[in-house]
Parts: C-alpha cells; sequence; structure tokens
C-alpha cells in the first residue's frame, strides 16, 4: 500500500499558542513575488501556519483565447505565459503541431531550437540568481546577473527581432535564418560567462550569510515532489529525476552529451545549487552544438493553413521552470477544439503551502524565491 | 514498458475499462462511479506522477482527462470519465495526488464541475463573487473580451 498523504488543513502548532492568529496579505503588489500574486499568510508570532495563494490578477484566459486563433497564430500567445522562456514555450506548441501533422523538421532547425532553448535558459537562470538573491538581502548580483542576460537579449533583437518574447519558432521549423553574428557573439557570450560565473559562486554560492538564509529552509521531500506534480530545477533539488529532456529526449538532445543536475538535500540551497549547475550544463550543450550548425533549409515546407487530424495529442518540454505540457484536442478543423496549458509554475506554486508552514515568516521568500514563479506562467 | 504491456497489465486490473491505444499514450474510459477506486489502485501500482488534469467540453458531455504515469517505468497513461454536462460530479483525487488540489480547483472554477470531498473548493483564478458561468463551457461568451476571428 502506498503512503497516503494526510491532509491537515488547519494549524500547525509549533510553539505554544502566546499570540493571537494574525493574517498578512503578501501582494498582489509586492516586490519579493516578482509579479501580481496575492499571498494570504497566517501567522502565529513568526511562524507560518498557513500560506494561501489567490491567483487571477493577471489571467488572460489564453486557453479560451486559443480556441479561437489557428494552428499558427496560437503559438504566439503563449510567448507571453512564461515570457522569461518564451522560446521553449513556442517549441513545445510547435512539437505538439509537428506532432499532429508529422512534420519532419530539417536537422538545421532543431539545432537551432535546442540553442534558442539554451540560451534562453540560461537568461531565465540568471535572472533568476540576481532576483533571488536580491529577495534574501544582496542587491549587487541584480546589477550583474542583468549584465549578462543583456548580451543573450542582444543576441536575441538580432536574430528574432525582439528582445523577451521572441515568437522565432514557427511548426516545421524556425521563422528565419540565423543572423551571420549568431555564432561569433553565441561563442563570445559563452567566453565572457565562463569566466564571470565562478564569480557568481563566490559572491553568493560561498557566501556564509546566504547559506545561513537558505540552507534547511523550505525542505520538499522526494515523495511530496513527486505528489504536487513540482517539476523542473525545484524537483531536482529534491532527488526527483524529471528532466524531460533525458526522459523524453526531443529534437536533438539525445545526441547531446550533457548531466541531469540532482541534488538531495530538497531545500532552498538544494534548489539554488541545482539552477547554478544547470548553467554550466546549457554552456556545454551551446558549445558543442554552436560550431555545428548543420547546412540546409531552417523550415520544412508546411501548407499555408494548417489543420490537424481529429484526435488528441500532448507534448512536453522542459523549460527554465519544469515541465511544460501541451495538449491539444483537434476535432479537425483550423483552430483547436480545446488546449490545456500545463505550466510548471502553477504546480510548483501548489507546494508552496506545504514547504512553508512551521517555517517563519522571514523565510518566506527565500522560499518562493527558489521555486522561481513566473506569475503569468501560473495564471496563464 | 510498450503501450501493448501495459494495455495487457491494466486489463486484469480494470476488466470493466474501455481501452484505448488509437493515441500517443494508452487511454482507459471509467465510469465516473469507478473512478475513485480506479484512482487508488492506478496509484497503488506506481502511478504516483499525475503531470495533467483537466476537462474538455463537447457540449453534450464534460470529460474529465487525467495524464499520469510512475516516476520510475515512464509509460504515460491517460484516463477519462464521462460526466454528465447538467450536473457534472466526480470524487476528487486530491488526497491521492496532492497536485489535484489546485488543478481541481482550476477546473471547478472554469468548468463547473463539483469535486466530492475536496478539501478546500474556492475559486482560485476568478473574483469572488463570481457566480455561475463557467469561462472555458463552449457556450460561455464574453461580450466584451472576447476574440473573435
Amino acid at each position: 500500500m502506498y503512503h497516503q498523504v494526510e491532509i491537515v488543513k488547519e494549524s500547525v502548532q509549533t510553539e505554544p499558542n502566546v499570540f493571537d492568529d494574525m493574517v498578512i496579505n503578501v501582494g498582489p503588489q509586492h516586490p519579493a513575488t516578482h509579479g501580481v500574486l496575492h499571498l494570504v499568510i497566517t501567522l502565529n508570532g513568526e511562524t507560518i501556519k498557513k500560506v494561501e495563494p489567490h491567483l487571477g490578477y493577471i489571467h488572460r484566459s489564453i486557453e479560451k483565447m486559443c480556441e479561437s486563433l489557428s494552428f499558427r497564430q496560437f503559438i504566439y500567445v503563449t510567448s507571453k505565459m512564461d515570457y522569461l522562456s518564451s522560446h521553449i514555450n513556442n517549441h513545445g506548441c510547435c512539437l505538439c503541431v509537428e506532432q499532429g501533422l508529422q512534420i519532419e523538421v530539417p536537422q538545421k532547425a532543431q539545432v537551432i531550437r535546442v540553442l534558442m532553448d539554451e540560451l534562453t535558459r540560461i537568461a531565465s537562470h540568471v535572472l533568476w540568481w540576481g532576483a533571488m538573491a536580491m529577495d534574501v538581502g544582496a542587491l549587487t548580483p541584480f546589477f550583474l546577473s542583468f549584465r549578462e542576460r543583456e548580451m543573450i537579449n542582444d543576441i536575441m533583437e538580432e536574430t528574432c527581432g525582439t528582445r523577451l518574447t521572441m515568437n522565432y519558432m514557427v511548426p516545421g521549423g524556425v521563422m528565419t535564418d540565423v543572423h551571420p553574428n549568431f555564432v561569433n557573439r553565441v561563442n563570445e557570450f559563452i567566453r565572457h560567462f565562463k569566466s564571470k560565473i565562478d564569480e557568481y559562486d563566490e559572491l553568493v554560492t560561498n557566501n556564509v550569510i546566504f547559506q545561513n538564509r537558505t540552507k534547511g529552509v523550505g525542505v520538499l521531500s522526494k515523495e511530496d515532489a513527486v505528489s504536487f506534480g513540482v517539476t523542473g530545477p525545484a524537483a531536482r533539488g529534491s532527488g526527483v529525476s524529471c528532466d524531460i529532456r533525458k526522459l523524453y529526449p526531443y529534437e536533438v538532445y539525445q545526441q547531446l552529451n550533457f548531466e541531469e543536475v540532482i541534488e538531495t538535500a530538497g531545500d532552498s540551497f538544494a534548489r539554488y545549487v541545482v539552477r547554478l549547475k544547470e548553467l554550466r550544463q546549457s554552456m556545454h550543450i551551446i558549445e558543442q552544438l554552436i560550431d555545428n550548425i548543420p547546412e540546409g533549409d531552417f523550415q520544412a515546407k508546411t501548407k499555408a493553413v494548417l489543420k490537424l487530424p481529429k484526435g488528441e495529442f500532448y507534448s512536453r518540454v522542459e523549460t527554465a521552470r519544469g515541465e511544460f505540457g501541451v495538449y491539444i484536442v483537434s476535432e479537425g478543423g483550423t483552430t483547436p477544439y480545446r488546449i490545456k496549458f500545463r505550466s510548471p509554475g502553477f504546480s510548483n506554486l501548489s507546494v508552496l503551502d506545504h514547504i512553508a508552514r512551521g517555517g517563519k515568516i522571514g523565510d518566506l521568500v527565500a522560499m518562493m524565491g527558489t521555486l522561481d514563479l513566473v506569475i503569468p506562467d501560473i495564471d496563464r | 514498458m510498450t503501450k501493448e504491456e501495459q494495455k495487457l497489465k491494466l486489463q486484469e486490473q480494470f476488466p470493466s475499462a474501455i481501452f484505448d491505444d488509437a493515441g500517443q499514450w494508452l487511454a482507459i474510459n471509467v465510469a465516473v462511479a469507478d473512478w475513485l477506486t480506479t484512482a487508488q489502485t492506478l496509484r497503488a501500482a506506481g502511478f504516483d506522477y499525475l503531470f495533467c488534469l483537466t476537462c474538455v467540453d463537447y457540449k453534450t458531455h464534460l470529460t474529465m482527462v487525467y495524464h499520469m504515469e510512475s516516476t520510475s517505468e515512464r509509460t504515460p497513461l491517460v484516463v477519462k470519465v464521462q460526466l454528465d454536462r447538467n450536473k457534472p460530479e466526480i470524487e476528487t483525487v486530491s488526497h491521492i495526488w496532492r497536485t489535484a488540489e489546485f488543478h481541481e480547483r482550476e477546473v471547478y472554477e472554469l468548468f463547473g464541475v463539483n469535486f466530492l470531498n475536496h478539501p478546500d473548493l474556492r475559486l482560485l483564478i476568478l473574483p469572488d463573487g463570481w457566480e455561475g458561468r463557467n469561462p472555458l463551457r463552449k457556450d460561455f461568451e464574453d461580450p466584451v473580451n472576447m476574440i473573435k476571428l
């Protein structure tokens, strides 16, 4: 028989009740939530008894919107969900449409897609690193992280035309060929970033104040991580092997040499370490591909109007935050009948109440920070 | 494990379920009365990761769709439960897979499905005081914000 989790809805008593419960609101506009997330926190003294997320401040009902958009158009809306992983969101949607239409993506497009995914992952993790350090009181890393992120944004701007919501991937490949400067600039970035990432470790990872703020804080067990559907670095910090790039390899990931980073402590520091190690793995992936972009087409030939056959299609990709799933129900028309986006942030947020109970209010930002919540991804 | 092996194995455990292996993953259709026991049996059989929980409005009925897999074997399985559109009710599985708690709240407000024995069935995304209309149902039309092409 499996271990059935007992749901404790009311008070976790950790201290004698000398104070009355106090309810405080964090957000919807609060710098530590990095977006419009509203948390209602019940406190006993400084101890957290309950965290109740209230969502929907930025809900745009993207799923409903997609029902009236064509199979080419709906992909662009998904850039606005997890705006820090917009390439990877687009990628997941393209994979789903390609699966339905059985389109073979040219090798060159696959390589470009993976390169873009990994650059996005670096940009996202770097921004998270700065914001996370800022949350726990260190301001300098925030400026350093923007220095590196700026270089990636410039690369994106040159090739895709925009810096944040790129909309570069289309069913069958990518929209245009990469810019002639792309290879040089990515190489330059990798050279630059290699020297800087050690600085990250010196400045924050090995910092004793930071370690004291995050070690043993917000401990998530392996069983709970799976049960709550936590994915991405947050789950890998608890020892769950959940990297979709390894488990269900898509595009050229199968041929690449990289490691799935797994830590077992399950606390905020472990989640932090996973992301920093992933930065190095992403760099390693880019290095393997950047000088070997194959010749050929960047896009497969597709019809102007796409019609998915009747049926159900599901694709899974690994964003910077975890598993992103696209579930399309098609009735054979030009628009999806129903789309469900399984966003990593939504499931990752649901565990916050569980890990925060019994902790201190001052540690809440350290727990929230390492879950890496992006609010538009949660609300959709 | 391949789809065929999975089908043979599950057919022994769920003789009354209807199997469909035309899609990407094996899908089983379960009656709404059997859902809770099916979920418990599946969880005991190792399906510990419920990665997607959603609902589809087919105009004549609603269908709950559960995507799950085992973290040790990684063979996804789709379970579908058909619901009456006028009075959709189904047992919650939030005590079996904790992730279902939030996902069921989302389905509750967007589709109007009532989850029996759910520990905390309140509005999650929609503003307080929202009543009656369920935005993701096919007959819902927002006169102000609807995008139509």
